[in-house]
Formats: structure tokens, sequence, C-alpha cells
């Protein structure tokens, strides 16, 4: 295979991904132009395969906000909402969207339809305020979609077991009254038979993402979960129900196996695998992973990939025999399971280690979201507990570029390889006498 | 003989120190960093050859460390500080499982094993609470040089409680301290106590081991050494060197290279 050609099947994904990005902004653009509202939900639970059987556009605020720090224009909008008298401790996001809303929807991508629907989980304590504040601005109608949670850690219940059971009936009975407001709010009928096809697409998809993220175990990285991981996720929740969605991931699959059959990794140089934890520094993107990538560092691995994925890490399959029921019982898992990554990560980092052969591991709490950063010192004292890894802890923010110091922040990174490198070197040194 | 060098570029001061292969120091100079942090480390330098009595063509390498660890223009490589003051504290005191370092902006807490190597770190955030530069608020605020600031705290016999954890607001809490009649070394303790509860609580998030070194500029400070050590309840490693730790560090790690270069071309 000339190195043309191989070049281009390794960049297709991260292609193809932006690509897809840029069409469902465009079909907000188009929507907003319409005049048309669109449903806000996010990534921990969206039930975007019931949003699309109602044809209604999808808007995901925590990504539109997001995208306001990558193309560094967060600081006015913080600023904007600060004004307003916004705390500075409030979540960046909030603040970036209610500046934006503020300002009819215009944001540096083109222009958002307005909030008809605000639906949330209790994933996250924020959304429900964020849901509040659109039906302040806006008179939105907001529909509180709760999951039960694992009561104490390892303790989760399994289909069959009565307490799964009635959780799931609980979920289910919620989503019976969710059909019935979109029917409410879009005067349609709703229509299983489209519900079953955004299922078997959002199944494709997660099929094809559970591969994906495990092609990582077999070296070289055939992605950087920080970097390129974050270009799937977009994807994945913005395009998830759809065949579009279905299709970019079976495709990403298949780049993915080629890249792992021929030992091709993404990274110009991997010397140390890692993983990291947390949400990552969006106002200076690209210069934080640098500060890795410049030491040879992949992230093989990050909790990021699999509780903003909404539980598709998982590769859980609705049955489409059943639909409903199927839906609360894989959303039940789904939401579940992101809380879980964000509160107790260590879990499934532990398990996860060798697969992976990670070498250390990255812990990046973020100011203004307390709901993930609030216990990373209690997880990464226990991962020191049970392991020798080493760990860094370092806190930014996924908005606020006022809290970042890059001097900082690249002194404990350069501090952190320092000691990998010591280490490596004493082991070798030890393993040669 | 092979003579080699660390270049610790601080945000306040600038450190170079010269060993030879036994890790002795030879030469030393201690500056301030100023605003032209290349001419610093390059001055910095030129002063510890001197005192070593030896000429830049007798060093054969030379680690840059500090925030300008990238300005030593003239080095061959670069290292943290957080890596440089923990190798120095265990070349200085073997049995070093804790460093404290307290410099002009940054206090770090290090766990080293007995090779010196890393084994965690934590630093002041974002902040100077907890730093020198509290200190230096405080030798502004109350008029009193520097280095009186420990012997004058050390004369205290009714500590106040500074309560504010922001270095800019400190100078107003000690105006405040004045104006209502508190003594300016009960003022300066409570000072020193509220550096050394920050500074503890870092050193908890990395584990207090028995044997505690402290290094830095503040370790010059005696007051602060009492502090701590009465804080902590132990005896910390403080040596005549513990400014220099993390240009010592760097001259060590310096050496390491250069032998490795020497072995290659053997």
């Amino acid at each position: 295979m000339s190195a043309e050609v191989q070049n281009e099947m390794m960049r297709r994904g991260n292609r193809e991904g932006s690509e897809l990005f840029r069409k469902w902004f465009q079909g907000l653009n188009q929507a907003s132009d319409e005049g048309k509202s669109a449903a806000y939900v996010f990534v921990m639970g969206s039930l975007a395969e019931i949003l699309h059987a109602f044809d209604m556009p999808i808007v995901m605020p925590e990504i539109t906000s997001l995208q306001t720090a990558v193309r560094r224009k967060s600081a006015d909008l913080l600023n904007e909402a600060e004004d307003h008298g916004y705390s500075p401790d409030i979540c960046g996001y909030v603040k970036a969207d209610y500046a934006i809303q503020s300002r009819g929807g215009e944001h540096p991508l083109g222009r958002l339809p307005k909030p008809g629907l605000a639906l949330l989980t209790n994933a996250c304590n924020t959304y429900l305020k964020w849901g509040e504040m659109w039906g302040r601005m806006f008179d939105t109608p907001l529909f509180t979609l709760d999951i039960p949670g694992t009561r104490a850690k390892g303790t989760q219940s399994w289909p069959g077991d009565p307490q799964f059971e009635t959780e799931k009936r609980y979920v289910r009975a919620q989503i019976d009254e969710l059909i019935q407001t979109c029917e409410e709010i879009t005067g349609k009928e709703f229509d299983i038979e489209r519900l079953k096809q955004n299922l078997e697409y959002s199944n494709r998809m997660s099929a094809a993402w559970k591969g994906i993220l495990e092609c990582n175990k077999k070296g070289p990285a055939v992605f950087n979960a920080l970097s390129d991981g974050t270009v799937y996720l977009s994807v994945n929740n913005v395009w998830r129900g759809t065949e579009e969605g279905a299709e970019y991931f079976e495709r990403l699959l298949e780049e993915k196996r080629w890249m792992n059959e021929n030992r091709i990794g993404a990274a110009k140089e991997e010397r140390h695998r890692l993983a990291f934890i947390g949400v990552p520094c969006y106002p200076i993107f690209k210069e934080f992973s640098e500060l890795f990538t410049d030491w040879g560092g992949v992230f093989v691995i990050s909790t990021y990939l699999w509780f903003a994925s909404g539980g598709n890490n998982l590769g859980v399959q609705y049955d489409l025999e059943d639909p409903l029921d199927s839906l609360a019982e894989v959303t039940l898992i789904h939401v579940r399971d992101a809380m879980d990554s964000m509160f107790h990560p260590e879990q499934v980092l532990l398990e996860n280690l060798d697969d992976f052969g990670i070498e250390g591991v990255v812990y990046h709490p973020i100011k203004s979201c307390r709901t993930i950063s609030t216990g990373l010192a209690d997880n990464r004292r226990e991962l020191m507990e049970k392991t020798d890894l080493p760990s860094l802890f370092i806190e930014s923010d996924m908005m606020d570029k006022r809290v970042i110091s890059v001097a900082q922040m690249k002194n404990r990174v350069d501090a952190f390889f320092e000691g990998i490198e010591m280490r490596k070197a004493t082991r070798l040194q030890e393993a040669a006498q | 003989m092979i003579h080699v060098a660390g270049v610790d570029v601080g945000s306040t001061q600038t450190k170079a120190v010269i060993i030879d292969e036994e890790g002795a120091i030879l030469g030393r100079s201690l500056i301030d960093t100023g605003a032209d942090v290349v001419k610093a480390a390059e001055n910095s330098f030129a002063l510890a050859l001197g005192d070593a009595g030896l000429a830049p063509d007798d060093v054969s390498y030379v680690i840059g460390t500090g925030y300008g660890r990238y300005k030593v223009t003239f080095g061959d490589d670069q290292v943290t500080e957080i890596s440089c003051h923990g190798r120095g504290a265990v070349h200085m005191f073997p049995g070093t499982r804790t460093v404290i370092d307290m410099g002009g902006q940054d206090t770090k807490a290090i766990a080293v094993s007995e090779t010196g190597e890393i084994v965690d770190f934590c630093m002041n955030d974002k902040c100077a609470a907890g730093t020198g530069r509290f200190l230096g608020a405080a030798s502004a605020a109350l008029d009193i040089p520097l280095d009186d600031l420990g012997p004058t705290a050390l004369r205290a016999t009714k500590p106040v409680r500074i309560s504010t954890t922001c270095t800019v607001f400190a100078e107003t809490e000690i105006l405040s301290w004045l104006g209502k009649g508190k003594k300016i070394e009960d003022i300066l303790m409570g000072v020193h106590q509220s550096i050394s509860s920050r500074s503890i609580g870092l050193l908890r998030r990395v584990g207090i081991d028995e044997e505690v070194s402290f290094t830095g500029g503040v370790a010059r400070n005696l007051g602060m050494v009492h502090v701590l050590n009465e804080n902590l309840e132990l005896e910390m490693n403080v040596s005549e060197e513990s400014h220099f730790m993390g240009a010592l560090g760097a001259a060590l790690y310096a050496m390491d290279r250069a032998r490795s270069a020497q072995e290659a071309m053997a």
C-alpha cells in the first residue's frame, strides 16, 4: 500500500468525523433559519432514538459550549454571563450557553435553534439548573428523566434482579411519559417502527464503538483517546440513532482494525501508554495534548470516552422485538454506567490496566465541574494504594482560560514524565543486573 | 576530572552550582532573576564558575531547571525543579523521603524514593498563598527586611491568626492587625503559621515520611523552620545549601549525563 493511501486511511476517521460534525451544525443552522425549535439534550442519556422518531432537531449544549472554547471564543461568553450575575464558580458550559442564548443563538459555527424541549437526566446535577435557565428564558418545557444510580460502588444490579426490574419499570414509565410529551410538542403521532429503526442504528454504532475502544489494547495505539477520541465522541453523540452515525462508526472500526493488523500507530512516537481521567482542557486543547505527546505520551484510554458517550462504550444491544422495554433497560444501564465512570473511574481502570498496558494515569479535575472533579483525589489515592503506577493530578478547566496556567501545567507534566522515565531506567538497570 | 553545572532559574532568584564527580560543590552563585531571564542564567553561571575557579570549557554538561529552564540557552538539557529538588535533597540527606521546597512563588511537596526517584508531588495552584511571596507581602507591609522576618517572628508571645489565603489580601489583613495595636512579632508569627498550614496541607497530600528535608529560599528563614518543625512534630533536614538544592539536583543529573556520554565514547 502506498504511503499516500495509508495516510488517507489513517486520517479517514478524523476527516469524516469533522465533516459529520459540520453537517450536524449546518442542520441546526437551517432549523434556526426556518424558525424551528430543537430538543436540547445531554451526553449522559440523550434518548436521541425517540427524538429522531419525532424529527426533532437535537442540540447538545455541552458540545456547542465546548466548541466555543476550542475555537477560543469562550472568554467573551463567560464574561458576558458573569456580567449578568452568574458566578465564576458556575459551570462554564452553562455560562457560555447562557451568553449564546442571550445573543439569539449566535454561535461561532452558526446559529442555534431555540430550546423547544429540555430533556435531561440526573447524571449531572447541573443539567437540571441548566434546563431551568431555558425555562426562565424561553418557557422551555423541562423533562427530567430520573435514572436510579448505583447505590454503592460495585453493587450494580442486572436484568433479572428484582431491584433492576423495579428500576426498569420506573424508567419505562418515564419513557412513556416522554413519548406523550413529544407528541404534544410536535403534534406528531409516535411511530414505533421509526424508533425500532433508530435503535438498530444505535446498536450498530454501539457495537462498533466498543470494538474501536478495544483496538487500543493491542499496541501501538490506533488512536489517541484525548485528541482523536474527542472527534469520535462528538459524532457518537450528535449522530446517535442515525444511519450516518452507524456507518461512520463501522467505517472507523474498519480503519482501526486495519491499523491493528498492520501495526500502525496513531502517534508519531509512542513511548508511554497513559490513561486519562476527566474532561479535556478545551481552551488550549491542542497545546494541552502536546504537553503529553511531546514526551511520547499517548492516551490509550480515557474515562471521558466512556461517560460522555452516554453508555455506548458498553456495546449493549437493544432488543428490537421489545423496543420500549429494551430502551428502558439499556437507558438504565447506560446512564448508570456513565455516572459510575465519572464517580468511580478507578474501578474500571483497575480492570483494564494490564490489557491496555497502562504505564501512567493522568487525573484532570476541572474547576467548573465539581460533579466530576470532587472525588478524583480519593479515586487517585485508591489507585495508588492498589498499584504502584505513577499518576499525575493537574487541575484546569474545560472552558475558562483564566484559571489555566500553561507554565505551571507544563512543569507538572514534565516532572511526571521525568519520573516515569527515571523509573523505567531504574527497572531496566535492575533487570540487567 | 568531570565538572558539571546546574542552573536554577527561579521566578525570584537564579542559582548556579558547579560540582565535581564526588558531588561536592566547587562553586555557587545566587542573583536576582530580574526581567532578562537569559542574562540572569548567563550571569549566574559565570559567577559560579568564578567561585569555583573554572572556565566555561572546564564544564562538560549543564542542566537548566526552574521556570526559566528553557532560557538557559547555553545548557545541554532541562529538568524540572521538582525532580531536581528531590534529587538534591536525597544527595544531601540520603534518608530523605519527603521534600518541602518553598520558593518565591511556588511551594512543592515531593515524595522521593531512596534513589531520588519522584514518587509523587503536589504544588500550590495558580496562587502564591503559602509561598515566599506571602512573606514578601508581609515584609513590604511591615517595612521589615526579608532576612529579619524569621528572627522577629520568633519573639512572638501572642501570635495573631491570619485568615486570608490570598497574598494580595494578606497585606490588608496585616495592616488591620497593626491598626488593632497588635505587636509586629505576633503578626509575623501569624504569617508564618499561615504559610506553614498551607504547606503542611500539601505535604499531607503526598504523605509525610519520617525524614523531611526543607529546600528552597525560604529554608533560610529560621522562623519558618521553627514553625514547620513544631507543627510537623519533627526536625526537618535543613542545609546551608538548601537554597541551592534545585541547582544541585540539576548538576547531579548533569553528572549522570556527562558520565553516560563519556561511557558511550569509551
